[in-house]
């Protein structure tokens, strides 16, 4: 320890401290007896879970939902993705380079629950929100990665498609296209297994999907249905990472 | 005129997916007709014709700034809380701290008893998103920072206590492992033999993990948690698109802001 970790180490304590100031949270009584049984009171009501046939059945659509926003998001921002990748990496001159560039890095930077809750005022409550959502971020995303394998990929076999007379259109899909595609859809899977785990809960904002029904079970009191719910979102988050890990192993 | 010899796989491919999707698109209710409906069309341009210019009046650039302070101190109160959660847990989850492991004696089948359900109750700590916990502390304990900070503190102690524990483990064992054997209780064992190894790590990963706790803090906004998002979800209802892209830019200066205090900290501690 010498004088620049104690610096820091006081600098640490008094943000937490002036944390809990200015948040004027009381944690003797956030942390007391009282406030325990209270908490203890409000989480026993979500138990047992609502496991009758006919919630399940409107749980396992939400799911299906969820599924659908994620997968239709991530092909739209795929598609976009390609499109703005090829300005961004430089094919049709500097400007549009640089124009591509800062609009990937608007999408991406704005986060997908506040595009959701932006593209809930724009198309109105559902799913369509939240695939417009994931799509609108995830293409800021994915055209960056995009761009950069363009960038990256050997240049030579287009090239010498060109000089013998191709199209620079024939030239892109079977001079450079190849060399990038695996990697392409690399990206766009993984992306892909993120935006099911966001589509779960976007719809807190009302962007549909299992979000959404947890967001309207809590809204009437409805604990026992909210708890099944956020079961099916673990649930799908366990199958999802099992299902990648095992799709990841047999790829290597 | 040469075929495309994988012209056959390629269009199986594509077409499965776009089988794939059909459903994908009714289930999604993909209507694209919608944002170019006449009517909807003026409402969207309406509001986004407010998006500029900027709202930047004293008034609300006070508001922003109170918020966006409160989004930092929610940020950073729940890391201490996380903390408060993820240091003694992972110390009971690491094996390696483990005296009846060393040989037989009393106390090996109590210490694998306690250590699954801590390990079970970290793991379901973190894997209900953060903004779940939010949306259940919001009804618990009102709408405002509290249930922001909860939020935070219960979803990173989860990832803080496995990560921190696998950080322990990863590092050098033989100086802990040979503390214990001579002897020394469980703690001193830990402050001598194991945190000095593991701190620069432990510390470096922390402060990555307050950068996130910053964007959840603001996300967890939106559903009443306190802070720049909630700010932002109020301008959004009221159809004020200044104030909207005011917030937007004050949260991307924040994340920048964030990112440039991690990698300074980072720097002192190595």
């Amino acid at each position: 320890m010498n004088a620049r970790h104690w610096i820091a180490l006081v600098l640490m304590c008094a943000a937490v401290i002036g944390s809990f100031t200015y948040l004027a949270i009381d944690v003797r009584a956030l942390f007391s007896v009282e406030a325990a049984a209270q908490m203890w009171n409000y989480f026993a009501r979500f138990f047992p879970p609502d496991f009758s046939a006919d919630y399940l059945a409107q749980a396992w659509r939400g799911t299906l939902e969820t599924i659908a926003i994620s997968g239709v998001g991530t092909v739209l921002a795929a598609a976009c993705g390609m499109l703005i990748a090829l300005p961004a990496c430089g094919r049709f001159g500097p400007v549009a380079r640089i124009v591509s560039r800062f609009v990937l890095n608007f999408l991406r930077s704005i986060p997908e629950l506040v595009w959701a809750a932006l593209m809930v005022f724009a198309v109105g409550l559902g799913p369509f929100a939240g695939t417009l959502a994931l799509a609108l971020h995830t293409t800021g995303v994915i055209g960056r990665l995009f761009a950069e394998t363009l960038e990256n990929a050997p240049p030579e076999p287009a090239l010498a498609l060109q000089l013998a007379g191709a199209h620079p259109a024939a030239a892109f899909f079977y001079g450079t296209l190849p060399n990038v595609i695996a990697q392409f859809v690399a990206y766009t899977l993984y992306r892909w297994e993120i935006n099911i785990r966001m589509a779960a809960i976007l719809g807190v904002v009302g962007a549909g999907g299992l979000g959404q029904m947890l967001y309207m079970s809590l809204s009437l009191f409805q604990q026992a249905q909210a708890m099944t719910i956020i079961l099916a979102m673990l649930l799908l988050v366990v199958i999802v990472d099992a299902a990648s890990a095992a799709l990841r192993a047999r790829m290597e | 005129m040469a075929r495309d010899p994988a012209a056959l796989p390629r269009f199986v491919l594509t077409a499965l997916i776009v089988v794939l999707l059909i459903p994908g698109f009714k289930l999604t209710e993909f209507e694209p007709g919608v944002l170019f409906d006449t009517r909807n069309r003026e409402t969207i341009g309406r509001f986004l014709g407010t998006f500029f210019p900027l709202a930047l009046s004293a008034d609300f650039l006070q508001l922003v700034i109170k918020s966006t302070i409160e989004t930092l101190a929610i940020a950073t109160a729940g890391m201490a809380l996380a903390l408060a959660i993820a240091a003694p847990l992972s110390l009971l989850v690491t094996r390696s701290l483990s005296i009846s492991r060393i040989g037989p004696g009393p106390g090996l089948w109590s210490g694998r008893v306690l250590r699954t359900p801590v390990r079970l109750a970290l793991m379901l700590c973190r894997s209900v998103p953060e903004i779940v916990w939010a949306l259940l502390f919001v009804r618990a304990v009102g709408l405002g920072p509290t249930a922001g900070v909860l939020a935070i503190g219960i979803t990173y102690g989860g990832m803080l206590g496995k990560v921190y524990a696998e950080i322990f483990e990863s590092g050098d064992t033989r100086p802990t492992v040979a503390l214990l054997e001579s002897g020394s209780g469980h703690l001193p064992a830990f402050l001598y033999g194991m945190l000095p190894v593991a701190l620069p790590e432990i510390v470096s990963y922390s402060v990555y993990r307050w950068e996130c706790a910053i964007r959840a803090s603001v996300i967890m906004g939106f559903v009443g948690a306190g802070g720049l998002g909630m700010q932002m979800e109020l301008s959004m209802r009221m159809l004020s698109g200044g104030e909207v892209s005011t917030m937007l830019l004050v949260f991307l200066l924040l994340v920048m802001l964030a990112d440039g205090i991690s990698a300074a900290l980072r720097r002192v501690i190595e």
